[in-house]
């Protein structure tokens, strides 16, 4: 038999699996144990991606998780204090607040929402209960089969939240989802998984934040499976500003009904490595969808963003906005897929993709990748890898502004350009800051 | 204000200047003309500090301090304005929020507390009107979109604002029609005191007939091969380069 790529982490997987299983208490025969139990499987047959992966290709992430992370003991019991726990959080931000620690539902930590046309639940009451949400949503998004990470998610997917806003509801402000880990004591490994339905004309924000305190390194996952339904207007957010240590996977796999508008924000300030796989099927009329994002990084960080606008019907808009900004002997990667399907005539695709390097150990892979099967089609794709405009930054300075701070104000600007796309003032503040911190560090 | 002694520089290989000498006193209008390739843009740019060019010898004074050993933007909170040929266009930066910037650096390097937003409002407004430039094109990202005349008029906008000991205007005429030269030669007229210098780079004489200059001097293969009065200009207009080229080459 050929040798499989992560062979160490699937022998340490299966003793995990087992006693993840053992945990379950009495929920071995539901129905999402079921798909647990098949992703388990697939991910056990086809390992994880090797290094000839062509959607890991420059990204071997199956290779930092062996060489970085055991998994082979339980997480340690969470000891961070109430301080060390709000440090993580957005602060002015007036927001319907749900929490979790070490990958585990807080109600001490989590708002206790009374909203009417909002329901949030933990994930595991929803598995325990058989809910209808859980069942119709669990793995019909994110496919195990499609990507092992997908597999190992979905394998131990426990814990969560399952968001249901009902049609014509209109959330006004947004959901917050914080992920605080405890790395003092032993390294750190949980899988999320979210499911968030948007009913018809509604509309809401939603934010998910992982973040790690300690010394030691963290491995987490997190898969949301959302439909954003006909007529609903949803933001989503993802802020990634945790450890040097801290590894992460993202996956926010959408669809949306006719009309709909999603815009997706990721904003990737630090980690160690993060890769953020973001899939959105446009399968009805009259949709638009925005993916936004701004990476800014600097040390050793490493991050991928692989997008998925999937157009498959006709009369709809997607816009791409993604900008990178790299010192030290940081690494981005971007991969932008538009799909154009035979029935989508009249597509209106947009692409964009710009890279910064400050420094010239800092490394940027960049590949827009469009593939259209219609003929009655506008799309268009860009991008550009530079070093600063040197004659900008003369000018900046031929008017008495100091070096450091004429290349903060002309990173600012490039970066600008993502963040005015924000819409909720708090949020964009607070994103501003810490880009105005690191800029002119 | 400014004295230029033997001054040599080069950009990769190539010697541009070969040994330009001129002294500028307070209160002076000094005329820089000459063919292309001469050496005028190379002379503005090695005095405001580009780093692209490498002085090999000579030296540079100015208010009574070695200029070569500063760094461009000390430079320009020392005194020195630099108006751009080529004004660069800036995505993503105002010119009102990159002029208060600017102004507070230097009110700042000389122990002045910066402006609040009403006082620099007020400045702004004011220095507007001398130039006849628009808050809503200064509002827009800097230089971006703008004509020929909107960027040299911006230009001397910024000067005004940040009312330079000398000021270097590098072929501010370029590309102006009438009324547009007339408005900056204004602005540069007006912002003229006794304290202050302007040395102003050109091709042409027009230019000449509304920023009347005190002295003219003629830079050929990188040195100054004849200075003169306002006259020395008209002569130029009218008999064109070639004889200036064919008096210095003899001697050479």
């Amino acid at each position: 038999m050929e040798k499989i790529a992560g062979q160490s982490i699937l022998n340490s997987l299966e003793t995990q699996f087992e006693a993840f299983e053992k945990g379950l208490n009495g929920q071995s025969q539901s129905a999402a144990h079921a798909v647990r139990k098949e992703a388990f499987t697939s991910l056990m047959n086809s390992g994880f991606p090797g290094p000839k992966s062509e959607e890991y290709k420059f990204t071997n992430f199956t290779k930092a998780v062996e060489k970085n992370f055991e998994l082979n003991a339980a997480n340690a019991d969470f000891g961070l204090s109430n301080t060390q726990v709000s440090g993580t959080q957005i602060q002015g931000l007036d927001a319907h607040k749900i929490v979790f620690l070490n990958g585990v539902y807080s109600s001490d930590l989590s708002d206790n929402i009374q909203v009417e046309g909002l329901k949030v639940e933990s994930l595991a009451e929803g598995f325990k209960s058989n809910s209808a949400l859980s069942q119709e949503n669990f793995g019909t998004k994110a496919k195990f089969a499609e990507d092992a990470f997908v597999a190992l998610n979905t394998a131990f997917s426990q814990h969560g939240v399952t968001i249901e806003i009902a049609d014509k509801a209109v959330i006004e402000k947004p959901i917050v989802l914080y992920f605080i880990g405890d790395s003092s004591k032993a390294e750190l490994s949980y899988h999320i998984r979210n499911i968030v339905v948007a009913g018809k004309f509604s509309q809401a924000t939603i934010i998910e934040k992982f973040d790690t305190v300690g010394e030691h390194k963290s491995f987490t996952t997190s898969v949301n499976e959302i439909s954003v339904s006909e007529s609903a207007h949803l933001r989503f957010f993802k802020i990634e500003n945790d450890t040097e240590q801290a590894y992460h996977i993202s996956n926010i796999h959408a669809s949306q009904g006719a009309n709909s508008n999603f815009k997706v924000f990721t904003f990737s300030l630090n980690g160690a490595m993060i890769r953020n796989n973001l899939n959105v099927k446009l399968q009805a009329e009259g949709i638009e969808t925005y993916m936004n994002g701004l990476y800014l990084l600097d040390g050793k960080t490493h991050v991928d963003n692989h997008t998925v606008a999937d157009h498959m019907m006709p009369n709809c808009y997607s816009n791409e906005l993604y900008k990178g900004i790299m010192d030290g002997s940081s690494k981005g990667v971007f991969n932008g897929k538009i799909f154009v399907r035979p029935d989508a005539q009249k597509t209106n695709a947009f692409q964009s993709n710009k890279n910064i390097l400050i420094s010239d150990r800092a490394t940027v892979n960049t590949k827009p990748q469009l593939e259209i099967w219609a003929d009655d089609v506008s799309c268009s794709h860009g991008c550009t890898t530079g070093q600063l405009d040197m004659d900008a930054l003369f000018y900046l300075r031929a008017r008495g502004i100091p070096r450091d701070k004429a290349l903060a104000i002309l990173l600012k600007a490039f970066a600008n350009d993502v963040l005015e796309t924000v819409e909720n003032e708090a949020i964009k503040e607070y994103l501003a800051a810490i880009i105005e911190t690191r800029l002119e560090k | 204000m400014l004295s230029i002694k033997n001054l040599h520089a080069r950009i990769e290989e190539k010697e541009i200047l070969r040994g330009i000498n001129l002294e500028i006193k307070p209160g002076e209008v000094h005329a820089i003309m000459g063919p292309n390739g001469s050496g005028k843009s190379t002379l503005a740019s090695v005095l405001a500090g580009r780093e692209d060019y490498e002085v090999t010898e000579g030296s540079v004074e100015f208010l009574g301090k070695d200029l070569l050993e500063m760094e461009a933007d000390f430079r320009a909170r020392e005194g020195l304005f630099l108006a751009f040929q080529y004004p660069i266009e800036i995505p993503g930066v105002s010119t009102t929020n990159f002029m208060k910037t600017a102004v507070n650096q230097i009110r700042e390097h000389h122990g002045e507390k910066a402006l609040d937003a009403v006082s620099f409002l007020k400045l702004m407004k004011e220095k507007m009107k001398l130039v006849e430039i628009d808050q809503a094109l200064l509002s827009r990202s800097l230089n971006e979109g703008f004509s020929g005349g909107e960027k040299k008029r911006n230009e001397i906008f910024q000067m005004a604002m940040l009312e330079p000991k000398l000021a270097i205007l590098d072929e501010t005429d370029s590309g102006l029609d009438i009324d547009a030269l007339k408005v900056v030669a204004h602005g540069v007229n007006t912002l003229k005191n006794k304290d202050n210098a302007t040395i102003v780079v050109t091709h042409y004489q027009r230019l000449l007939d509304y920023i009347v200059p005190d002295f003219v001097h003629v830079l050929y293969n990188g040195r100054i091969v004849k200075s003169g009065t306002k006259e020395l200009a008209l002569e130029l207009e009218a008999r064109g380069y070639d004889w200036i080229k064919e008096e210095a080459d003899a001697t050479a």
